[in-house]
């Protein structure tokens, strides 16, 4: 369990990040919370030879709720968990942000690192496209935002360029008749999710008038469930609309599969928590 | 406080554990904690095939890198033996080949170490373990006991043909064939009692310093016996005379087993730092640990019943392939051999039995004792039987076992397998109260009006009776164990009146500082805080066989006794003397010795100690010092017991099952504390029931473990293990002066099946009639949906 050699740097900025990553190029790896960076340098799976600490750059912490939900990268999910005004502007956040590792994990695990990594069982990747979130970025040739239905590309794999560091995510917070949830069957060891669901809803009248259904943990990378969502839309959000909508999850989507949960097994429970997840966030818009 | 008032009795308390305050605030002293001046480190190169031909070794890279001491092979070491194969299986030819300190021309395993490589720090070691090149011609695996021993395998050693370690039986063949040829009714099932990895918090490791001019060793080991590693490292390893090592266990996180078999890693530190007369330090990482320290369990069996339409328990047949692994570790071939076949028969009276099993080779980490070892599989083995045969004939599987069970009067009880005769037992009241404090038969009407609605609620039993205190030394001879079983303590009391109590026992988490210090203070009248345990170093502790199979209270408690007995006697023959009295008349009782009828006219065990240790005034002939060494050889076993009761609901959609209730009737016999016991109770559970739910160690079919993380495989978090209500009854042991059984391993061997029981009566409406473990959500979810 020891890495390979390492020189480690630990920027103030985030200007100085930046140009401590343009320099070292692929060599570098950003350190964030490090929970899923660290264990694979110590197995040796990942051999940054420069890794840039970005713990000490103040500037990319912090949570601002008003209309918008802004949270900076580098904020951990402790303080996702304890900030009660975003836990009523998104429920579905404070949901998955509860359900992360346990307390240690949720204490140094950074809202930026676990996006930027992209696991395929992390749990906010559901979150963020369910909400429609954009992630702010900062790179070589300046800020700009990419749309969380942009960002995950494949299994490990973002939008984000080389040289890109994510500053910040931003969101739209829940008004009136808007609700969101998340259900997750975590992995019994690592607690990541073999299937976790996000689902978003809009009632209006009684009508389901917006719904956004994401699912992570079952394929390689978290992906919408547009034929869902389509099922959902213009229904009473009653329990058997719900059920009916829910059974189209997954489809479309490659399954992964290994010793804890077959493919036929993860694709059974994707239609299974987008009902709960629906269900539940329906409950809230109401 | 006068003669007359009683001092409180310390037996029987819940004291908090002494031990805890130092290890629970990071002060205790583990392997890792410790270092040497001059200390070198050692990194091994693994193998990451799990069988094939070493081709060559190439190691110049490694040794150009600075701060690289030097790599050695396993052809290095030829200059030692192999480690022991300490427990044969009984009375059969076995083919014991135990792993070398480094593999040489080929390996076995994943894991299995070719190369070690020593530098200056341990960072430097791990980075040059990478640069040594290996070359490997890989061979076919094979990783499932059975398929092993079938023509055609990939054979592993030559020495073992057909992979076959042993084959072992016990019982009435002939008696179980006719029973079950002529049986009302026949439940036949394949049980699997999946691998399990033991998993203590903290790893193996060993620290070796070599002091050249007098030939001796110090090993520092993470050892649950570590007199028992001196005589196996210097008369079977090493060929040096037992003087000239001494080991030290420190403080010890945790063992569940894996700690007590004598490791490669003890002998080639010993033979580096002999080598390189510096001392060397090797400690496991968690996946080091994962990949070849020992792991648990690895049976599949293939289990007939007999029994007649009312429930009469006629015959039981069972045929098991235990998984030795790749090599033969120190007392694997004893674990399901002796441990397990010959209590197959559990709780219950069963006139006719058979248990044949064949111990196989593969290429996987070797399979050795885990906390039960050899029991937790028996009793899973019969309990699931004994559901399985109630639920065919259609009656309450808690009518079933009372039908079945031993009775008070048979004790001592012979259950025909070729074990000690059980010592005492009174299974009904265990069972009656876990039901009572259940409401077994209220839950069974609200289980059918639940059913109703589509909620799946089920309730298990799991009646089980375990074999601790092991054992008496020249029974253990005749079941292929190739020592003693006894253990030993020294008492002494200082001149200033404290008590220093050293037992060969090896505590590890079992808080037995303090109930070895709770029976000495009642023994001894003094107060507790005066006695002082000490262990774990062989220089300086009277030789023990160490902690494991819930013996150290029945056994070496006992030795602690009779020590103080002796001092007793000693003190009373010193208080006659200086009291002038006759030593007939002289009463010992709180820590006094007096004259009968007079009070008043007494010495305190203080007083007696100082006189024995000044020696002044001592009786003719009597030598100074009040100090006594015990050495206990027990003349039988102890046999714990208990039912557990377990309520469970099982989720439809998803499989999930949700722990409601845990309920847990133990009888250790006397209880010197019931916290501590209580928390044995807890730890064991948790890890029956995380084998009935989450852990197990899966292979793939090329010897690649699958489960070789943390993040793969499952340990109970506190929050996955749900409240537990635990209750007891107390049938104390005849065997021993205090009463005592053992509570060690009682919680792992009571729970996997409880918690599957549970399971599968929710599961009936489906038709479901058993289940392999872990029983996880896809496994249930499967039998629901008929996948």
């Amino acid at each position: 369990m020891i890495p390979a050699p390492f020189d480690y740097y630990a920027p103030t900025s985030l200007a100085e990040a930046l140009t401590l990553l343009q320099r070292h190029g692929d060599d570098a790896k950003i350190l964030a919370g490090g929970h899923s960076l660290l264990p694979a340098m110590k197995l040796r799976l990942a051999s940054p030879s420069v890794l840039i600490d970005i713990n000490k750059v103040d500037e990319l912490r912090g949570i601002k709720v008003n209309g918008t939900v802004e949270i900076g990268a580098m904020t951990t999910w402790s303080a996702i968990e304890h900030h009660a005004a975003l836990a009523k502007a998104c429920p579905a956040m404070a949901d998955a942000v509860g359900l992360i590792g346990d307390i240690q994990v949720r204490n140094r695990g950074t809202i930026g690192g676990s996006l930027a990594h992209a696991d395929p069982a992390a749990d906010m990747p559901a979150v963020v496209l369910a909400v429609d979130a954009q992630i702010h970025v900062e790179g070589p040739n300046g800020p700009r935002a990419i749309a969380a239905a942009d960002f995950f590309t494949d299994m490990l794999s973002t939008a984000l360029e080389p040289g890109e560091i994510i500053t910040s995510i931003t969101f739209n917070s829940h008004g009136a008749g808007e609700g969101s949830a998340y259900a997750k069957f975590p992995h019994p060891a690592s607690r990541y999710a073999i299937v976790g669901a996000a689902a978003y809803v809009k009632l209006e009248n009684g009508q389901v008038t917006a719904c956004r259904v994401a699912i992570t943990g079952a394929g390689p990378k978290a992906e919408r469930q547009p034929a869902v969502e389509q099922a959902l839309i213009g229904t009473d959000g009653s329990a058997d609309a719900v059920a009916a909508a829910a059974a189209h999850a997954g489809e479309g989507m490659d399954m992964l599969g290994d010793i804890h949960a077959s493919e036929e097994y993860r694709r059974a429970m994707c239609k299974v928590y987008a009902k709960r997840a629906l269900l539940k966030a329906i409950e809230r818009a109401r | 406080m006068t003669a007359t008032e009683m001092k409180e009795r310390l037996v029987g308390r819940a004291l908090k554990r002494r031990e805890d305050p130092k290890l629970i605030t990071g002060h205790g002293n583990y392997l890792d904690d410790i270092k040497l001046p001059g200390m070198l480190h050692i990194a091994l190169v693994r193998s990451p095939h799990a069988h094939a031909k070493i081709v060559s070794i190439d190691a110049s890279k490694a040794l150009a890198m600075p701060g690289v001491v030097a790599v050695f092979t396993g052809k290095d070491m030829l200059d030692i033996n192999p480690m022991p194969a300490a427990w044969q299986a009984a009375g059969v030819k076995n083919y014991p080949v135990p792993p070398r300190a480094l593999a040489v021309d080929k390996v076995a395993l994943v894991g299995d170490p070719v190369a070690m490589v020593v530098a200056e720090n341990r960072y430097i070691a791990r980075d040059a373990a990478d640069a040594v090149e290996v070359e490997y011609e890989p061979l076919p695996a094979v990783v499932d006991a059975r398929k092993a021993v079938e023509p055609g395998a990939p054979q592993i050693h030559e020495a073992a043909p057909n992979n076959i370690v042993f084959e072992w039986e016990c019982g009435n063949k002939a008696a179980a064939d006719a029973a079950i040829a002529s049986a009302e009714v026949v439940v036949k099932e394949e049980i699997i009692n999946q691998r399990l990895i033991p998993t203590p918090m903290e790893t193996r490791g060993s620290i070796a310093r070599y002091d050249a001019t007098t030939g001796e060793w110090t090993v520092w080991m993470t050892s649950q016996a570590p007199h028992v590693h001196r005589l196996l490292l210097t008369a079977f390893v090493f060929g040096v005379p037992e003087t000239k090592l001494r080991c030290i266990a420190p403080n010890v996180g945790g063992g569940f087993g894996q700690k007590i078999f004598c490791y490669n890693d003890m002998a080639f530190t010993m033979w580096a730092a002999r080598k390189l007369g510096r001392p060397v330090k090797f400690v496991e990482d968690r996946s080091e640990n994962y990949k070849y320290s020992t792991h648990g369990r690895d049976h599949i069996t293939e289990a007939e019943l007999a029994g007649t339409r009312d429930g009469k328990i006629t015959g039981l047949r069972v045929k098991t392939w235990a998984n030795i692994g790749a090599y033969f570790s120190t007392v694997a071939a004893g674990i399901p051999t002796t441990l397990y076949g010959r209590i197959i028969t559990g709780v219950y009276k069963i006139p006719a039995a058979y248990v044949h099993v064949t111990g196989a080779y593969t290429n996987t980490a070797m399979v050795d004792a885990y906390r039960g070892a050899g029991r937790p599989e028996a009793s899973y083995l019969i309990e699931r039987m004994v559901d399985r045969f109630a639920a065919e004939i259609g009656m309450d599987p808690a009518e079933v076992r009372r039908k079945n069970y031993i009775q008070p009067e048979d004790f001592p009880y012979d259950n025909g397998l070729g074990l000690l005769p059980y010592d005492s037992g009174n299974y009904e009241p265990a069972l009656n109260k876990a039901l009572e404090i259940a409401g077994y038969a209220e839950f069974r009407k609200q289980q059918a009006e639940l059913r109703k609605q589509g909620r799946y609620l089920g309730i298990g039993i799991s009646s089980y009776v375990e074999i601790c205190g092991i054992a008496p030394s020249a029974w253990m001879g005749g079941q292929g164990w190739g020592a003693g079983l006894w253990e030993s303590a020294n008492v002494r009391v200082h001149l200033t009146g404290k008590v220093v109590v050293t037992t060969g026992s090896l505590p590890h988490g079992q808080g037995l500082e303090t109930t070895f210090a709770q029976i000495v203070a009642d023994e001894l009248g003094v107060p507790y805080e005066d006695v002082e345990v000490q262990w774990g170093d062989t220089q300086g502790t009277p030789f023990g066989y160490g902690t494991y199979g819930s013996r150290s209270l029945a056994v070496g408690g006992v030795a602690i006794k009779r020590s103080v007995d002796k001092i007793k006697e000693k003190a009373r023959k010193l208080a006659a003397h200086l009291l002038e009295a006759n030593e007939a008349d002289i009463v010992f009782e709180n820590g006094r010795a007096y004259v009968k009828g007079s009070p008043d006219k007494g010495k305190t065990i203080g007083e007696l100690a100082a006189a024995a240790a000044v020696a002044y005034n001592l009786p003719p002939g009597m030598e100074p010092f009040l100090d006594e060494t015990s050495y206990y050889d027990p003349p039988n076993c102890t046999f714990p017991f208990g039912t557990h009761v377990c309520i469970v609901e099982v989720d439809p959609e998803t499989g999930h099952v949700k722990l409601l209730r845990y309920i847990a009737v133990d009888d250790c016999g006397n209880q010197i504390n019931p916290l501590i016991v209580e928390g044995q109770i807890h730890g064991g559970i948790a890890q029956g029931l995380a084998q009935a739910l989450y852990e197990g160690a899966v292979y793939n079919e090329d010897g690649q473990l699958l489960t070789g993380t943390l993040m793969d495989y499952a340990v109970p978090t506190a929050a996955m293990v749900p409240h537990i209500e635990t209750d007891h009854t107390v049938t104390p042991s005849p065997v021993n002066p205090l009463g005592v059984k053992g509570a060690g391993e009682a919680g792992t061997i009571a729970s996997a099946q409880c918690v599957m029981n549970a399971i599968i009566d929710a599961l009936a409406p489906f038709g479901v009639k058993h289940l392999q473990m872990p029983a996880t959500p896809e496994r249930i979810w499967r039998a629901i949906h008929g996948k």
